[in-house]
């Protein structure tokens, strides 16, 4: 029988040669993810479900990335960094970063791709929506919560039903005014916030794998913000390459069989697309850029797992070059790898960070920050009637802080045109 | 497990994401310390824009000032309920103020697997748009065998999507619980 790419991989995890969209099983666990939001809670669970002196299934399969509240006053933000700590040490967790010593990395999703986590052909869970990233190495990863993660850390394994996929396909080699972000955020405006509810979202076509891994990821992580369990990109020689370099672990290729069903297509060709933005208050509220150039801004914010990575910082910095910023913008790298980096990556004889501050941006310290709010000290935060032009994923009212701001979801190119003008602009504009 | 759940109902719109059912600066407090855990129920749905809380007039508030409970119980919503983040502090919070079910056209994936895994509320789906014919502060009655919502306010009964597959473990009070029953993990 034919299977997508994501049936074949739940079909090894479910120790099966078939498994069928609809049809719930109980999945093999190759790598359960926990942060400092979601990490206490899940232990509590844990441990009040299987024991006070329960240990868990495989420590070597236990990643605790703590990257949402770390630089701030918060109290209880600092005990739920403890509370990991606690949790780490008496379970003998090797792969937990923790906060404060030279082994803090900052966003999850991020640090996964580059301390070599993701591996083609496994099965990622993580109490974190965004999860869904990982799928860009050929993997199946997804957002759980509390209770299911308390539950694979006791058993290894969890119940999930299998999801039927839908396949976007995007033609054409990539503009250079073009990003992943802009890809998503039409699609985001094709099929809603709910258009891939409990589905896969499979990307394919000559678009997709010209992208550089990070962009791939763009791509995947927010499958979420359409309602998907997973987004999924078949892994190449790109993406070998890069688990290569990271890992030496061994991994499994699969890709979708030609006659593999779907529960349905999407067919782009990248030269008819634009940039655009996605409006307040919902991910799917899409417009180009054009139709509403010189809307006001208050903030630019270039940051997240979605839009914090080198690739991102890259694009801005190709904008912000000899440009002075018209509004407080933040620049927020995703770990402190890509914090580096900035620091190395020259773009015409200037590192990035240079360019960034002689455009008078200000460079925040590596983790989640202002794209969730955060505790009322957090950088970046939107605050009373903000209007901010983001790179990150979403933007329900509140997300960045403040409910009455309002918050357009951009790309990196279009993040830093704004912050130029003051004004949401076409990169186009500046390139 | 309740048969009949009755209830006040409040009324929301669609995509009603997790930032506003508990606003991420509040997921800091510990999920068991009991002096903490009401916190929950007092942030409960309070990253709702005013207007768009307790349709269909709006501007009435899930949980009174100085309380930790609402004396709404049942949730009555559009569609993709719970989109957004994983966390499950969300139906948490909702469940500390006093909830016992939501009925929406349809929700997001992660918030209905914590709702049903955790055992927090019924996440009841439902093909009519009850949100545009129910209105915050109506009397309502569940009646979970028959898979009917009434309105006792409008004397209105309206039909229940069956829970299927799912309909087991929220019997069971969650997967631990559902787990244990079918023998997949040990007793305790």
């Amino acid at each position: 029988m034919a299977q997508t790419i994501t049936q074949k991989i739940l079909s090894r995890a479910a120790n099966r040669k078939f498994v069928d969209a609809g049809e719930s099983v109980w999945l093999n666990v190759d790598i359960l993810l926990t942060h400092d939001v979601c990490g206490p809670p899940t232990f509590d669970i844990f441990k009040q479900e299987f024991g006070p002196d329960a240990k868990v299934w495989d420590p070597k399969k236990v990643v605790v990335l703590p990257d949402h509240y770390i630089f701030t006053a918060n109290e209880h933000a600092h005990r739920n960094i403890d509370l990991l700590r606690q949790f780490a040490k008496e379970q003998g967790l090797e792969h937990y970063y923790d906060v404060g010593s030279d082994r803090y990395k900052g966003v999850c999703h991020v640090a996964l791709a580059e301390e070599g986590f993701n591996l083609p052909g496994t099965v990622l869970f993580g109490t974190d929506s965004h999860t869904c990233t990982s799928g860009a190495f050929g993997m199946f990863g997804t957002g759980i919560g509390n209770t299911d993660a308390a539950f694979i850390l006791g058993t290894g394994k969890l119940w999930e039903k299998v999801p039927e996929s839908i396949k976007f396909t995007f033609d054409g080699p990539m503009p250079e005014y073009l990003t992943a972000k802009d890809l998503i955020l039409q699609i985001l405006g094709d099929i809603t916030t709910d258009g891939a509810t409990y589905r896969a979202m499979e990307f394919d076509g000559e678009a997709i794998f010209s992208l550089p891994m990070e962009e791939r990821m763009t791509l995947t992580n927010m499958a979420i913000e359409a309602g998907g369990m997973n987004g999924i990109i078949a892994a190449d020689s790109i993406a070998e390459t890069y688990v290569k370099a990271r890992s030496n672990k061994p991994y499994e290729l699969f890709q979708s069989d030609p006659d593999a069903k779907y529960h349905s297509k999407y067919h782009y060709n990248v030269r008819d697309l634009e940039p655009v933005v996605a409006q307040p208050h919902s991910p799917d509220n899409r417009a180009t850029v054009r139709s509403v150039q010189g809307t006001k801004i208050t903030k630019s914010y270039i940051g997240s797992c979605t839009g914090g990575k080198l690739t991102d910082f890259v694009m801005a910095a190709k904008i912000l070059k000899g440009h002075k910023v018209a509004v407080t913008t933040n620049i927020v790298p995703a770990t402190v790898k890509v914090a580096r980096d900035l620091e190395c990556e020259r773009y015409d004889g200037q590192t990035l960070k240079q360019i960034f501050e002689d455009a008078g941006c200000s460079i925040a310290l590596p983790s989640c920050a202002a794209c969730l709010g955060g505790p009322a000290d957090t950088v970046g935060r939107s605050v009373d009637n903000d209007v901010v032009v983001s790179t990150t994923n979403r933007n329900f009212p509140g997300r960045m802080g403040s409910k009455h701001a309002g918050v357009y979801l951009a790309s990196p190119l279009t993040a830093a045109a704004s912050a130029i003008t003051g004004k949401l602009t076409d990169p186009r504009d500046f390139l | 497990m309740e048969t009949i759940i009755q209830g006040k109902a409040y009324v929301l719109g669609k995509n009603i994401d997790t930032d506003q059912i508990i606003p991420a600066e509040h997921l800091v407090y510990s999920l068991s310390d009991p002096e903490e855990v009401i916190l929950y129920g007092k942030y409960a749905l309070s990253g709702v824009p005013p207007e768009q809380g307790g349709l269909p007039e709006g501007n009435v508030l899930f949980v009174d000032e100085g309380s930790c409970q609402s004396k709404f119980t049942i949730i009555i919503a559009g569609p993709n309920f719970g989109c957004g983040s994983s966390r499950e502090h969300a139906p948490f919070a909702l469940k500390v103020a006093g909830v016992k079910a939501i009925v929406a056209e349809s929700y997001a994936r992660i918030f209905y697997r914590n709702c049903v895994d955790g055992g927090f509320a019924i996440p009841y789906e439902t093909a009519e748009q009850l949100n545009k014919v129910i209105k915050t502060g109506d009397e309502l009655k569940i009646d979970v065998e028959a898979n009917t919502i009434e309105n006792l306010t409008s004397k209105v009964t309206y039909k229940l999507n069956p829970l299927g597959d799912v309909f087991n473990i929220v019997e069971a009070g969650g997967i631990f619980a559902y787990a244990r029953q079918e023998n997949l993990m040990p007793q305790p």
